[in-house]
Parts: structure tokens; C-alpha cells; sequence
């Protein structure tokens, strides 16, 4: 039978604010135990939270960046459970009225075909803290620092159909909240975490089937991974006559498998109600109309400005914008250079590559947008080969100085003297006459590979200087006479 | 000098007639002397009130006196006091000593009042009799066999007996204002926002309102004064700054348009306590007041709205209190589940386990729309009845209890009966108005109280009331016996 698998998400990212959502402590990562953790968010007795505005500020900047409808009266409620690292015994979320309403993103298909995946909702909540089962001697520690950092919950249509849909979509939604710097996206750190909600159903069924969630998926390899596992095992225990059961599925990636953790019939009932030491959260339109007027270009909009005007293709397109550092870089050299395609290539393969070797970000690149721009105009004049751009670069890589400098220091300028390579071609001819009676008499599909001779060694006479266009003219139309 | 009233004591310090630390230390002597018989304080901190009197004697001889330099008075043992335990009435919470002051508490410090100890209260505020407190009952000073009311029992008999000048309370269904009617005092239920909630254990925290206990209008006001205003700290605090209360006592009441909601007046009403709000209504008709029938058609509904949302609240707030974090802790858990159990069962008492299960069940799939969403829909219509009643009135003037004190064991077995007797605070709570309870008579050589119930933040008003009653008549300044 022909399976299809339908996936949703559910994405938790931690806000980049600088307090609590409900406290005045800090929300700064890898502190001592306990030591960001005030009398509120230790859940003391009499204490109460106060909402921190700048989170409502970053969760309607998301609602607007999807296009989502937002709550313009949005409520807390209590999520009910009992936990050691959850405080109050509750977790104050959001539940009938979100801040964000229905909203969308587009994500890129193998194909090169686009498709819309519809985000549900986004709500706020606070994080609760951790619980530490190491070097405690069989006892558990509690860390109440992350207790009340803020999360925006991002909940996805099921609307993807494989892991790879639900990758992009994560990717997607992972560069949005980075565009907007509404959160680091940490994945290690845990700033940004999914949850999958994966199921299988015969192919051209209209009902869903059981769906399992996958937790602890901290990064796009696991989310990946996991699902093709879930998706596998689904279809495995369907066809071997079994069921699937609602739960919740944790993924081991050291084994690569996910195992049951609890069954739906063990969910807790988290009795939601609205909090009453909150009030509802009323936003004006005019708070909300100068969020989106403040809003930085979103992904989807410079992918497609980039492709209409620098003809970029929608792969190169969607690499170059990946990140908004990165796509303000390539605008960077694509000015400084007045060339887009061969700045997209210069920017991707050797910077982007160069990069890779030792893992830096683009903010941190030793060659500045500058100077890359004015490498590549030196190409696009014919100054330089693309061959001899690349030792340029290297050199200016390792910090000696700007493409101008090194090319006259080393005197790598290209030899667009046609006189001057003609005397160069001139003598490789004469150097190599059994090579010019062979080729001549060669058969014609041979002759190509062959030329390959002739230039090679007039370059390498020219210390690779030489105009390669005008190497292979004068040595073709020198070879046939 | 136990008999003098705040404004009195605040000129005999300033006149130099008795310093604080005089007055402080002539207070702890009562206390001891007197409290073994009524059980009204939970912890006496006799150092640190003396301390801090000794700072306001030092405030006031260089004439940096605040509004209460160096007044004794007694905080409920709900709000949270940095240093000096805070129980709540509770074994969960024996052992808790909070790193911080509660809103309420550090602007009576502010004010420069110094605080005796912290009084006896029902477990969690959960109670009517202050039977339920871990500490003991606290007994009524006018008849040390019947109860003084509860949940603010503690604070209303140490007010009575004067063993304070006055004392904070709270108010979640009638907190406040029953206590004080069956202990013959003045007690002041704020509107809710009024005051701020910060650092006062939940109950239900969207009932809860804190408010102050005293002898007359004219103390209330002055203790009012200090608690009220906006707080940072609780989002549900209101942001208006409070009136002058000091001045609006001065309000003249001719033409001042009391109503009766006659559903107070019926079946279960003690026939005393009737027959000494007929004469207080009159006494208000001598002052120039104008008193009309009203009506409040869903009052009947109040009590069991209450008794929904209340449990529903105090569910939640009381999930905190796991032995995780602090609090009681069974002795060697075998693991977080027996942890959890044991250290609720043996932290918590009867009635809080009562309703934390009927809040959770209230709160539970498939039984939220019945119960939690109706009880607050039947919030609405109590809230829309007092509307249209304040069309009509100015204020509303009732029964603040059905009878007088009761005896002590005589409700404590029977819930029902026990959550009747606020039958008439309740809804003031479930509609967030300001009310508060005065005494109006004696019946059965016990005290009755009345009840007043204003607009939203006309505590003014109110106040104003009950202080031009107060200069007519001189019920409040009546005493129990045996209390010298």
C-alpha cells in the first residue's frame, strides 16, 4: 500500500529578552544554579507575575511577519501539573486566545517548487526550569534559571507531507524569528526547540490518522531522522496487523530510535482556566500597525527580490538569504562589485567555503564586503582571472591587505596585450613543433583536449596572467593556419 | 490607654504624653496577660516591635514622624514578612519565614507603624470560625466559648480585646467583615484593586482584597490611607491614586440614598440582630439619609457560584506548596509521588483538602463549562444586579452575618451551614465591590454588625457613613468584659 505521512509542528522559541516574561531576573544563559531565579520565579508564596512587555512586543513582531492575525485581546491561562522544576505548581500560557492567530510561511520544495504551510497560532508561556538527574547521588537537582524565560509557541498546520517539508518549515520558521532577532536559535542551548506531530495514512484518505509526538529533536538532523523513524515504524506496525496509539514518543540519538514515554490515557487533564493575576492583554491597531511599519524585509520577500533583481536562481537565492547577515554581505559586494552572479558565486563557494574551514559566522568573515566587491569588479574588468582571484584571495584572507594592493605587489595583473600573448603563443608554438604537426593532423573531436596543451603552457609561460579568452583565440586560429 | 483610639494614640506620641516603645511594651504585657485566653496571635514578635518603636521614637523627637509613627498593630498572618514566620494559619507553612515584605506590610513600616506579631487566621483564609487555623481556634472576646469569626478571626478579637490598635485582614467571601461584625469592630473590605496583593498568600486571587480592622470608620481611614494606591508588583492593582480618606469622613449624609436589598431581610435572619438593624436604619433616617427597598434578585446564587470559583483558584495557588521548594516536607520521601502525597496530606487540613478537591474537580475536562464557566457567568449577573441597584442608591446597607457569634464545635462539622454564614458578604466579592461591616448593637449581649456596601472605589463614601454613625452612636466604642 501506498503510504503518506502528514506532519505538524510544534515549535517552543525562547524569546530574546532580557528579563523574565513575568519577573525582573535575568534571562541569560549558563549562570550558576539558581542564581537568575528571583522570589518569583521561585513560586513563593504571596508573590505574583507582571508581564513583561517586551515579549508582547517580539510575539506580535512574529504574528506579523507571517501575515498571521493578531489577538488584539489575547488571555493567560494556567496549565495545571504537578512538576519538581515547575514552580507554582502551574504554567501560565496562553490557551483560547492567543496573541497570534492564523498565519502562513512558504517554504522551498527539492523541485524548486514553493508551498505554504499554515501556522495555526503562536502564544506565549514561560519556561519552566530543569531538572538535574546527574551528580546528585541518585537524588534530583532543580535549576529554577530558565524557570520563566519567555517561549513563544509556534503551532503548524499538519499541513507537511515529509521530514524534509518539515525541516524546511523548521528552517524556515528558525530564520524568521532570527530576522526579526526575536531569538538566537540556539538549538544546542535549547532557544529553540521542536516537537512533531507525525502520522500515516493510506494514500488519498482523507481522515488522519493516529498521530504520535516526537519529542527532544534538538536539531534539523534529529527532527529529520526522527521523523523517517516514527514515519517507518508507523507503516511497519500498520502493515504487521498492530495500531498506532496516541503518545508521546522521546527520540534517542545516540540509539536513533524514539521510545514511548507516556500514552495519552497518562496525559495529565491540565484544568486551563484564565489567570486571574493577570489581566487580558489588549493591543490597539495603531501598536500593532507600527510594528509591522517597523518590520525588517522578511525572508520570502528578498528571496524573491533577489531572484527579480539579480536573476539570481530561487537555490542561490534561497542560500544567499538565508540569514540576514549573509544577504546584506552579498548586497554589500554585489554594489561594490556591479556584478550579482559573480558576486552570488564569490559570496557562496570561496567566502562562504573559507568560512565553513573554520566555522565562523559571516559577521566575523576577515575579508569585508568591501573588499570582496572589489575583488570581483577586478575579475569583471578582466584585471585578474578568476584562477589568479582565487590566490588573491587567499592572501587577502590571511590579512594582506585589499585586492588592489595584493595584485600589484604580486604583479598578478592579467596580459590583455593582445601583442604580448601573441609573443608568448608564439613561442609555445615554435617550442613544441611535433605537438603543432599533431594536432594539426588530429581528428577534429580530438583537437579540443589537445588546445588544452598549447594553453596550459602559454599560462604557465604568463605565470597564469594571461587573458584565457584570448589564449584560446590566438592559439585556435594560430593552430589552423 | 488600650482604649484610646489610632488618632489618639498618633497625638499622645506627638505630644510626648507616652513614648512608642511605652506604648509597644504596654501592649505586649496585654498580650501576654490576655492572649492565652483568646489564642488571636499566632507569633508575637516582641523584639522587633520594640526595635522598630525605638526607630519611631527616634522619627518623632526629631519630627520626622510618618502618618503612624509608632502605632502597634498586628498584620494578619497571611502577609508575608521578611524575617518573622508566616504561616497562614497552616502546618505547611510552620516553618516558612519569607525573604520579603508584602506590599500591604512595607507601606504600614513606611508609614512607621510597628507591628506586634502576626494573628491567628483559618488555614489558607479557608474558613468562617477561625477553627481551622493549625494553631488553634481563636476565641471571641465577648464570649471566649463562641468563635470570633474567621477568616480574619485573629485580627477582629485582638482588635475587640485590645491587644492592638489595630490589624490587617482579608477578605475572599466575607473575611473581613464577618469577623469584625461577631467581635463588635470596624472592618473595610476595598474594592478589589484597591489594594495591592503582593506578597499576600493566594487564596482566590480573584477575590481576595486586603483591607484594615479597627475599632471605628475614622481608624480605617486612617489605616486605609497606607494600604491603598498602585503597585508594579500586581498587575490587578489599580492605577488611580486613592482620595483623601481622612477628608471625605467629613461628607455630610443628608440626602445620602441608602438601600435595602430585601432579599437580606428574610428567612434565616436572626430576629436580634433584625431588630438592631431596624434601629440602626433609623438612626441613619435621624442623620438625614433616605432609605429605600432595592432588590438583588440573584443573591441565592452567590453562594454556590462562590464555592465554585473560590476552590477552583485555590486549587491552583496551592500546587506551589509540593515540599519541593519550601514548606512542610514528609520525612523521607521514597520518591516524588510519595513526596507529593504525604507532604500535602500532612501539610494541609481538612477544609483546605475540601476545596482543593472541589476546585479540581470544578476545573476538571468535561467539567469546566458546567461549573467554572457558569459560576462566572452568574459573577456577571450579580455584578449587573448591584449596577442597576447603585442607579437608584448610593450605598447598600444589609446584614453583614445572619446571626451573632456562634459556638465554637457548633458549624465546624458541617460545611454547608458554615460557608451560609457569609451568605451575605459573599457577593460583594463576586462583583469586586468595596463593603465593610460596622457595629450597629447588642443582640443576646453579643455584638451585631451591619453592613455597607458602596460603588466601585467609593470607599469614601462608605467610610463617611459609618463615621457619621459613629459620632451619633457610641456602639463601637462598646467593649467585652474581662478584657482589663
Amino acid at each position: 500500500m501506498q503510504w503518506e505521512t502528514v506532519i505538524g509542528l510544534e515549535i517552543h522559541a525562547q524569546l530574546a529578552t532580557k528579563s523574565k516574561i513575568f519577573s525582573g531576573a535575568s534571562t541569560a544563559f549558563g549562570a550558576e544554579p539558581n542564581t537568575q531565579a528571583c522570589a518569583v520565579d521561585l513560586g513563593l508564596p504571596g508573590v505574583l507575575p507582571v508581564l513583561n512587555g517586551e515579549a508582547v512586543t517580539m510575539a506580535v513582531k512574529f504574528g506579523a511577519a507571517i501575515e498571521a492575525e493578531i489577538g488584539l485581546r489575547s488571555v493567560f491561562a494556567r496549565k495545571n501539573y504537578f512538576y519538581p522544576d515547575l514552580p507554582k505548581g502551574y504554567q501560565i500560557s496562553q490557551y483560547e486566545s492567543p496573541i497570534v492567530g492564523m498565519g502562513q510561511v512558504e517554504i522551498l520544495l527539492e523541485d524548486g517548487s514553493s508551498k505554504r504551510i499554515g501556522v495555526t497560532r503562536a502564544h506565549l508561556e514561560e519556561d519552566a526550569g530543569k531538572s538535574l538527574h546527574e551528580d546528585f547521588h541518585g537524588q534530583t537537582g532543580i535549576d529554577l534559571n530558565r524557570a520563566g524565560t519567555p517561549l513563544l509557541e509556534i503551532v503548524s498546520e499538519p499541513d507537511m507531507r515529509s521530514a524534509k517539508e518539515a525541516v524546511a518549515y523548521a528552517r524556515r520558521i528558525h530564520q524568521i524569528v532570527r530576522y526579526l532577532g526575536i531569538c538566537d536559535g540556539n538549538m544546542q542551548e535549547g532557544s529553540f526547540r521542536c516537537d512533531a506531530n507525525v502520522s500515516v495514512r493510506p494514500m488519498g484518505q482523507e481522515e488522519l490518522g493516529t498521530r504520535a509526538e516526537l519529542k527532544n529533536l534538538n536539531s534539523f538532523r534529529f527532527l529529520e531522522r526522527a521523523i523517517n523513524h516514527e514515519v517507518e515504524r508507523q507503516i511497519d506496525l500498520i502493515e504487521s496487523g498492530g495500531k498506532v496509539v496516541q503518545e508521546t514518543r522521546l527520540y534517542d540519538a545516540n540509539k536513533d530510535e524514539t521510545r514511548s514515554m507516556r500514552s495519552k490515557e497518562e496525559a495529565n487533564d491540565y484544568r486551563y482556566f484564565p489567570d486571574p493575576d493577570l489581566l487580558p492583554v489588549e493591543l490597539d491597531e495603531a501598536f500593532i500597525a507600527a510594528i509591522i511599519a517597523d518590520l525588517p524585509e522578511m525572508p520570502d520577500t528578498k528571496r524573491h527580490r533577489f531572484i527579480v533583481s539579480y536573476g539570481l536562481s530561487a537555490p542561490d537565492a534561497e542560500a544567499l538569504t538565508a540569514g540576514r547577515a549573509l544577504a546584506d554581505y552579498y548586497e554589500a559586494v554585489v554594489a561594490s562589485s556591479g556584478d550579482a552572479k559573480l558576486a552570488a558565486n564569490w559570496v557562496m563557494v570561496e567566502l562562504g567555503g573559507a568560512l565553513n574551514r573554520v566555522g565562523m559566522d559571516i559577521l566575523d568573515s576577515p575579508v569585508k564586503a568591501e573588499s570582496l566587491g572589489n575583488l570581483v569588479a577586478r575579475i569583471k574588468d578582466d584585471s585578474i582571472s578568476g584562477k589568479i582571484a582565487k590566490q588573491v584571495f587567499e592572501a587577502m584572507w590571511a590579512g594582506e591587505g585589499d585586492a588592489d594592493t595584493i595584485i600589484e605587489s604580486r604583479g598578478l595583473k592579467q596580459i590583455t596585450d593582445s601583442g604580448a600573448i601573441e609573443a608568448v603563443v608564439d613561442e609555445v608554438l615554435t617550442a613544441n613543433p611535433q605537438q603543432v604537426e599533431n594536432y594539426r593532423t588530429a581528428d577534429a573531436t580530438k583537437q579540443p583536449k589537445m588546445l588544452g596543451f598549447f594553453v596550459g603552457q602559454v599560462m604557465k609561460k604568463s605565470q597564469g596572467k594571461a587573458n584565457p579568452q584570448q589564449v584560446n583565440d590566438l592559439l585556435l586560429s594560430k593552430l589552423s593556419l | 490607654m488600650h482604649n484610646q483610639s489610632i488618632t489618639q494614640l498618633i497625638a499622645g506620641l506627638r505630644n510626648g504624653d507616652y513614648s512608642s516603645v511605652e506604648l509597644t511594651r504596654y501592649f505586649l504585657d496585654r498580650i501576654e496577660r490576655l492572649d492565652p485566653g483568646l489564642n488571636s496571635y499566632i507569633t508575637v514578635d516582641a523584639e522587633g516591635a520594640l526595635a522598630q518603636a525605638g526607630i519611631a521614637d527616634q522619627m518623632l523627637r526629631q519630627g520626622n514622624g510618618s502618618p503612624l509613627s509608632g502605632v502597634p498593630i498586628a498584620h494578619k498572618d497571611i502577609f508575608c514578612t521578611q524575617g518573622v514566620r508566616t504561616s497562614c494559619g497552616s502546618r505547611m507553612l510552620d516553618n516558612f519565614i519569607a525573604p520579603y515584605d508584602a506590599t500591604v506590610v512595607s507601606r504600614f513600616k513606611e508609614a512607621g507603624a510597628v507591628m506586634l506579631g502576626k494573628t491567628n487566621m483559618d488555614e489558607f483564609a479557608m474558613g468562617s470560625s477561625n477553627e481551622t487555623s493549625f494553631y488553634g481556634p481563636v476565641h471571641n472576646p465577648w464570649d471566649r466559648a463562641r468563635v470570633p469569626g474567621g477568616s480574619s478571626g485573629g485580627s477582629a478579637a485582638a482588635v475587640a480585646a485590645r491587644l492592638c490598635a489595630g490589624a490587617t485582614g482579608t477578605d475572599t467571601g466575607g473575611s473581613i467583615r464577618q469577623p469584625a461584625a461577631l467581635c463588635g469592630i470596624t472592618g473595610l473590605k476595598p474594592t478589589y484593586g484597591r489594594v495591592s496583593r503582593y506578597g499576600m498568600i493566594a487564596f482566590a486571587s480573584s477575590l481576595d482584597q486586603a483591607g484594615p480592622m479597627a475599632r471605628s470608620a475614622e481608624e480605617v481611614a486612617l489605616m486605609l490611607q497606607v494600604m491603598a494606591g498602585a503597585d508594579p508588583r500586581d498587575s490587578t492593582c489599580a492605577e488611580e491614586s486613592p482620595p483623601d480618606y481622612a477628608a471625605s469622613l467629613g461628607q455630610d449624609i443628608a440626602g445620602l440614598r441608602i438601600g435595602l436589598p430585601k432579599e437580606f431581610f428574610g428567612e434565616g435572619l436572626d430576629s436580634g440582630v433584625a431588630a438592631s438593624l431596624e434601629a440602626a436604619m433609623a438612626q441613619f433616617r435621624a442623620l438625614g439619609a433616605e432609605v429605600v427597598e432595592i432588590s438583588l434578585p440573584n443573591n441565592h446564587l452567590s453562594v454556590p457560584a462562590y464555592y465554585v470559583v473560590a476552590p477552583a483558584e485555590c486549587s491552583s495557588n496551592l500546587a506551589r506548596f509540593d515540599g519541593v521548594r519550601f514548606g512542610h516536607r514528609c520525612h523521607a520521601p521514597q520518591n516524588l509521588e510519595d513526596l507529593y502525597k504525604r507532604s500535602r496530606a500532612e501539610g494541609f487540613g481538612k477544609e483546605v483538602k475540601r476545596r482543593i478537591l472541589i476546585g479540581t474537580y470544578a476545573l476538571s475536562a468535561g467539567y469546566y463549562d458546567a461549573y467554572y464557566l457558569k459560576a462566572q457567568r452568574i459573577r456577571q449577573l450579580i455584578a449587573a444586579d448591584f449596577r442597576r441597584a447603585f442607579e437608584q442608591v448610593d450605598i447598600i446597607a444589609s446584614p453583614a452575618t445572619p446571626g451573632t457569634a456562634f459556638a465554637i464545635g457548633e458549624k465546624i462539622d458541617d460545611p454547608v451551614t458554615m460557608y451560609l454564614s457569609d451568605i451575605y458578604t459573599i457577593a460583594v466579592n463576586l462583583a469586586g465591590l468595596p463593603g465593610m461591616s460596622i457595629p450597629v448593637g447588642l443582640a443576646n449581649s453579643l455584638p451585631v454588625g451591619l453592613q455597607l456596601i458602596g460603588n466601585y472605589f467609593d470607599e469614601g463614601r462608605l467610610l463617611s457613613a459609618a463615621h457619621r454613625f459613629q459620632q451619633a452612636t457610641d456602639w463601637h466604642l462598646a467593649a467585652p468584659a474581662d478584657i482589663d
